[in-house]
């Protein structure tokens, strides 16, 4: 099969069903127009401009080209992290755990599919490793942020409860299991549910673009494959990492319950 | 024997005192002027300053779990994690009738129990890893006549015992029922009285 190119009309025609739905917002009074309309118009730029970034970068096949990109893009990630918690940690942890948890993650299982799954040669070639590296950044940042948020404000909101534990003896691990599992299952649920229903209810996002662009559907689907364990495995052990560091950054070395280091 | 010297931080200001096994010492003040807060800091709850010692033995020579059993704090308000009530408690010898519970409300659910009840268990459930010092914080503000007055017979039967307790009050009849040394914490800091 080959590549059928769009065409500046037929993305147009596609763009009009959403002005559509914002007429409709509008006219139903639902208040969504402008903030819908907002979001369409980012998208539009911000996906135009990285496929000329890509066309570009998929040309020069530099190292440090490559290593300042994923950068740039964990360096967002983890501010996106940081600004999407209700209690963000003071100073450098705010935006440190959240970065380093991604990194860890992320990196090390990019890395892990492009050397011995994939292998690619030479292994940082643009093509594999940044839409890998986005796809990774993109989920486990969903996972972080929700699992970080939950520990935070769930410690915050059972201050008794934990201080009570520690009050009767319990170590700070025990005075927190529960909201540590707790932390954790919220930024799990979402992966494992999209693995539940993967191709029964939900075509992924994925595989159904590269069906659209010519790939045999056993090839998309295994790449899918790929793709979804190891988004499972990055949200997994990126969420993981944050909150345990997360955890342990709430007490001090007297195991007292340190609420002072969150910004209210 | 606890003894604190010179205990700070930055919400309060140099507490000294020393207590024997046996006694209990009680403290009462204006609210803002930093009780629970010194309470919270004896037992290692929040950044403190100073030294505090129980049986000549340095605070930071042991461990904070290891402190906090030794060293109990009991709060006005009663927190619970577990579901049923005994799942709190590590022997299951506790007396219930002692505050005058009903002997099954071991089994009974947390969340059916009436704020009397719970701040009553939350005493036994401190007593219950035999701590050598309690320091109560106003425990008795929602209890009625008849139930204040067992926790206080609960109280001294331990005393008795060796039990140490550091009473923060408002109460003044119960002071006058419970002391054996009185404090007062003002603007001033925290003096003996007579």
């Amino acid at each position: 099969m080959e590549l059928i190119s769009l065409s500046v009309l037929d993305l147009s025609l596609a763009a009009c069903l959403v002005v559509l739905l914002a007429i409709l917002s509008w006219h139903l009074q639902l208040g969504l127009q402008k903030t819908l309309i907002i979001a369409a118009s980012r998208s539009v730029i911000q996906l135009t401009l990285l496929g000329l970034v890509l066309k570009q970068l998929f040309n020069q096949s530099s190292l440090p080209l490559i290593a300042l990109i994923s950068l740039i893009m964990l360096t967002v990630a983890g501010y996106e992290v940081m600004a999407r918690q209700g209690r963000k940690f003071t100073g450098w942890w705010g935006m440190g755990i959240g970065t380093s948890s991604m990194f860890l993650s992320s990196f090390s299982i990019t890395l892990l599919a492009l050397f011995t799954i994939i292998n690619v040669d030479p292994w940082y070639t643009p093509q594999y490793l940044i839409p890998l590296l986005g796809m990774l950044l993109g989920n486990t940042m969903n996972g972080i942020a929700v699992s970080l948020n939950n520990l935070t404000t769930t410690a915050h909101a059972q201050k008794g409860q934990i201080e009570a534990r520690l009050i009767q003896g319990h170590s700070w691990q025990e005075a927190i299991t529960n909201i540590r599992r707790e932390a954790l299952k919220s930024g799990l649920i979402p992966i494992i549910n999209s693995m539940t229903t993967a191709g029964i209810v939900s075509l992924p996002g994925m595989m159904t673009g590269q069906i659209l662009a010519g790939s045999p559907p056993m090839e998309a689907a295994k790449y899918q494959l790929l793709i979804l364990f190891m988004i499972a495995a990055g949200t997994g052990l990126g969420s993981l990492a944050a909150v345990w560091i997360g955890s342990a950054r709430l007490f001090d070395d007297r195991q007292r319950l340190r609420l002072d280091r969150l910004k209210s | 024997m606890i003894s604190v010297k010179n205990l700070h931080s930055a919400l309060f200001t140099a507490v000294n005192f020393q207590a024997e096994p046996g006694q209990c010492l009680c403290i009462h003040g204006e609210s803002g002027t930093g009780k629970t807060l010194l309470l919270r800091a004896i037992a290692d709850l929040d950044p403190n300053e100073g030294i505090v010692e129980l049986d000549n033995r340095a605070r930071g020579s042991i461990s904070p779990e290891q402190w906090r059993r030794q060293v109990t704090y009991l709060p006005a308000e009663s927190f619970w994690w577990y579901e049923t009530v005994a799942e709190h408690f590590e022997h299951n010898d506790t007396d219930w009738s002692a505050l005058g519970l009903p002997l099954q409300i071991g089994d009974w659910q947390v969340s059916r129990l009436s704020s009397g009840e719970r701040q009553r268990l939350a005493l036994l459930r401190a007593l219950d890893h035999q701590p050598k010092v309690l320091l109560l914080d106003e425990v008795t503000a929602n209890l009625d006549e008849d139930n204040t007055l067992k926790v206080e017979t609960l109280i001294k039967s331990r005393l008795q015992q060796g039990l140490i307790v550091i009473w923060v009050s408002h109460d003044r009849a119960q002071r006058e029922r419970m002391a054996d040394l009185s404090f007062l914490i003002d603007a001033n800091g925290f003096q003996k009285v007579a």
